[in-house]
């Protein structure tokens, strides 16, 4: 090949991209259309109108003129002594909630993976509770929790473990943990199956060289299994978290709030100041917060990954 | 091709333009969502109408005390027998919703009909969600109906629907219970003997936990507390519509209500419960006393609901320093303002809130019409009740008829909770409750 042809070839294949280029990217815009305009319908408009009403003092679902206040609403949320108290919660909900599922999750996963006999069979079963649906899992434990004729006093009743029939929703703080556990129960499933799938990444022949190396079980867990399942952990992390700062449906089956508001969360707050209060400027305020919030995280664990993976790259 | 010029393509439409015209669509789309979000003014007022009287309404209401929802659906047969040309579409939905799904649906004038509480005209009829409908009433029905009806739709002189279930809590007991334990029924004409009745119950082993409430974090412990705060003499607000509960009576009805915890009288569970849950203890034979609402009588007797069937008997509600004043509790029919068939809607609404149809369902509801209390065949279907009822219901308390009612509510509860549960005494929850709450009636 001569020196002129490599120099003239780019330009003719320049000259090419061009004129074909206006015509696919016309056939790209219009494959492209019908999903932008769902995403617009579905996602933009809302986000974007829920930051305007975020600025009006809107009090009612019908439209009407309502005052600009600017960013009060959003001052007023830092004003809130209740916001405080549900924050509060809601943090607590989720660190408790994400840890026990983690912890939980891997657990499980580590067993599932081990040479067990009808393997298929319990790893079908560990899906039953995350086939459940949210609001049927709150009735569910609703009923199980009742101080009255509840499934768990009479099983520690019958196990003489307890004659006393115990308040399990009865007080503020026992209450958000008992939610916290049929949360936990219900989740973990999900947790456990992203850490399956990245356990069954892991080639065999690295424990087989960490065992020669005289590694034992436990070291080998902690400097080769969980090393490797950094990727897996941190997607699930996120996907967690950000659900349960989110919490809001088995909140409102198994506890409407209560006792004494000390199961609201953040999201259920937000819900009562929108919908039950027709604040909706101020609820649109504290959905935003909540946006900013998840954002942040997504953002704290995806860099997280990052770095994780780079890690491992080097 | 070769396998070089199709890479090269590939890049074309991969890297180039694709990235471009993404950006492009996504960039414009978002400033199309910004600019179209822009503005919060509408219309403006609203955009019901008349329509012609025929076609297709939608109807919003409960599943839950009351009417139940086969005597609803027959209902409805009835008319759609009688209005062929209009065809009515039921959603119900548990109480706890019914707000919220109708402020939510609003907007698209998804429902013709909604069934509204006592304590949401103030709220629906100013932000003009239902419509006034003062014009529609004859003035024939403020002579027959009896007072607390007329009073649930109706804000400042204003008619913001037709009353439908005319309800109150009355106090229901099982009268084997009271036998086993020697107590007299007319014991349980004062709330002092309630508690005298409930020790006995309580020492004889009747039942651990004699008496049950609805004292859930929820609208229905307002209902309650109403009822006791008027049987100790106290109101919600003062004349001048500030806080009042802090005071006197107000903190003698929370203080009553801790007492009855502590004391091992009312069942702890109380505090996480609603009215269907009162029921269920109660029908199970695990609680001697309850107050309910009128529906609870039929269920409590009904042998395949209730397994002290035959054994209950319903009171007024026992007589405090204060009198006896039961909680209002009723519900009315009211018209979507944004509805586009409102004649027909209308048609409907006086269909079920007419008298022939309250009579024929009375054992789920008592009529709002006074002469179906002398109506024999009324009387028929629920003697009992009706007994108390024609007592109880000439003295109703109203909780406040303010335009944010739910946010004052909600505080109230989480307070009350606070000295149920101990974390508070009685009078300091009630004036943080104050506290809280003066500046949302002041608004």
């Amino acid at each position: 090949m001569s020196a002129t042809g490599v120099a003239t070839a780019p330009r003719k294949k320049r000259g090419r991209r061009a004129s074909g280029g206006k015509g696919e990217a016309r056939f790209a815009f219009l494959l492209l259309l019908p999903a932008a305009l769902v995403v617009f319908g579905v996602v933009l408009y809302p986000v974007a109108r829920t930051f305007v009403i975020s600025l009006f003092a809107v009090d009612s679902p019908l439209p009407g003129s309502y005052a600009f206040v600017g960013l009060s609403n959003y001052t007023r949320v830092f004003h809130d002594p209740a916001f405080y108290s549900v924050l509060g919660n809601t943090l607590y909900f989720t660190l408790v909630s994400t840890g026990a599922e983690l912890a939980l999750g891997i657990a499980v996963a580590l067993l599932l993976n081990a040479p067990l006999r009808a393997r298929w069979f319990w790893r079908s079963l560990v899906v039953l509770p995350w086939a459940l649906p949210t609001i049927v899992n709150g009735a569910l434990w609703r009923w199980i929790y009742n101080g009255q004729y509840g499934a768990l006093n009479g099983l520690l009743g019958a196990l003489h473990v307890s004659s006393t029939p115990v308040q399990w929703l009865g007080s503020p703080f026992l209450a958000l943990n008992m939610v916290i556990f049929a949360d936990v129960w219900k989740n973990t499933s999900i947790v456990v199956f992203f850490i399956l799938a990245g356990l069954q990444t892991i080639p065999a022949d690295l424990y087989e060289s960490a065992r020669i190396d005289g590694a034992s079980a436990w070291a080998a867990f902690w400097r080769l299994t969980l090393p490797l399942l950094a990727p897996s952990i941190a997607v699930v992390l996120v996907l967690r978290t950000i659900e349960a700062f989110k919490v809001f449906d088995i909140i409102y089956v198994m506890t409407g709030g209560g006792p004494a508001s000390g199961t609201q969360t953040v999201a259920f707050y937000t819900y009562l100041q929108a919908f039950s209060n027709q604040l909706f400027g101020y609820g649109a305020a504290l959905a935003y917060l909540i946006v900013l919030a998840v954002f942040g995280l997504a953002m704290v664990y995806l860099r997280m990954l990052r770095q994780g993976q780079m890690a491992g790259v080097e | 091709m070769s396998l070089s010029e199709t890479s090269q393509r590939l890049e074309v439409v991969g890297t180039g333009p694709t990235r471009r015209v993404v950006l492009t669509v996504g960039g414009g789309l978002g400033l199309a969502a910004f600019l179209a979000a822009c503005g919060v003014s509408g219309g403006g007022g609203t955009s019901g109408g008349a329509g012609s009287g025929k076609g297709t309404i939608r109807a919003l209401v409960m599943k839950q005390a009351g009417y139940s929802e086969a005597d609803i659906r027959k209902m409805t047969g009835s008319f759609q027998a009688a209005n062929p040309d209009i065809k009515v579409t039921l959603d119900f939905v548990a109480y706890e919703a019914l707000h919220d799904k109708t402020v939510a649906a609003a907007p698209a004038g998804t429902y013709d009909v909604v069934l509204i509480d006592v304590i949401w005209p103030a709220e629906f009829g100013t932000k003009k969600i239902i419509a006034d409908v003062s014009s529609k009433w004859p003035a024939s029905w403020k002579e027959q109906m009896l007072g607390g009806a007329i009073a649930t739709p109706q804000y400042q002189s204003h008619f913001y629907g037709v009353p439908w279930i005319l309800d109150t809590k009355y106090l229901f007991f099982n009268a084997a219970h009271l036998a086993k334990a020697k107590v007299d029924a007319s014991q349980l004409d004062t709330w002092d003997g309630v508690l005298k009745a409930a020790r006995a119950l309580k020492t004889n082993g009747v039942t651990k936990y004699p008496l049950v409430w609805s004292w859930q974090q929820a609208e229905a412990l307002i209902c309650d507390y109403a009822t006791l705060l008027g049987a100790f003499g106290g109101t919600f607000l003062d004349g001048s519509g500030k806080p009042a509960f802090q005071n006197g009576g107000g903190v003698q009805a929370l203080e009553f209500m801790h007492q009855s915890i502590t004391d091992g009288l009312t069942n702890p569970t109380s505090t996480q419960s609603l009215e269907e849950d009162v029921r269920r203890v109660f029908s199970a034979g695990q609680a001697s006393m309850a107050m309910n609402w009128t529906y609870m009588f039929g269920m409590a007797n009904d042998p395949k609901e209730s397994q002290v069937s035959g054994h209950v008997e319903v009171l007024q509600t026992p007589s405090g320093p204060g009198g006896r004043p039961g909680v209002n509790g009723s519900m009315a029919l009211a018209l979507s303002a944004e509805s586009k068939n409102q004649d027909a809607a209308w048609k409907y609404i006086t269909y079920l809130t007419g008298q022939p149809v309250q009579n024929k369902f009375a054992l789920s509801s008592l009529p709002v019409w006074k002469s179906s209390y002398d109506d024999p065949e009324v009387v028929k279907t629920n003697p009992a009740v009706v007994k108390q009822a024609k007592k109880q219901l000439a003295d109703l308390i109203l909780r406040p008829q303010v335009k944010n009612y739910n946010a004052i509510s909600q505080v109230l509860q989480t307070e009350i909770q606070n000295a149920l549960l101990g974390k508070k005494p009685a009078q300091q929850a009630l004036n943080d409750a104050a506290d809280k709450t003066a500046p949302l009636l002041a608004t």
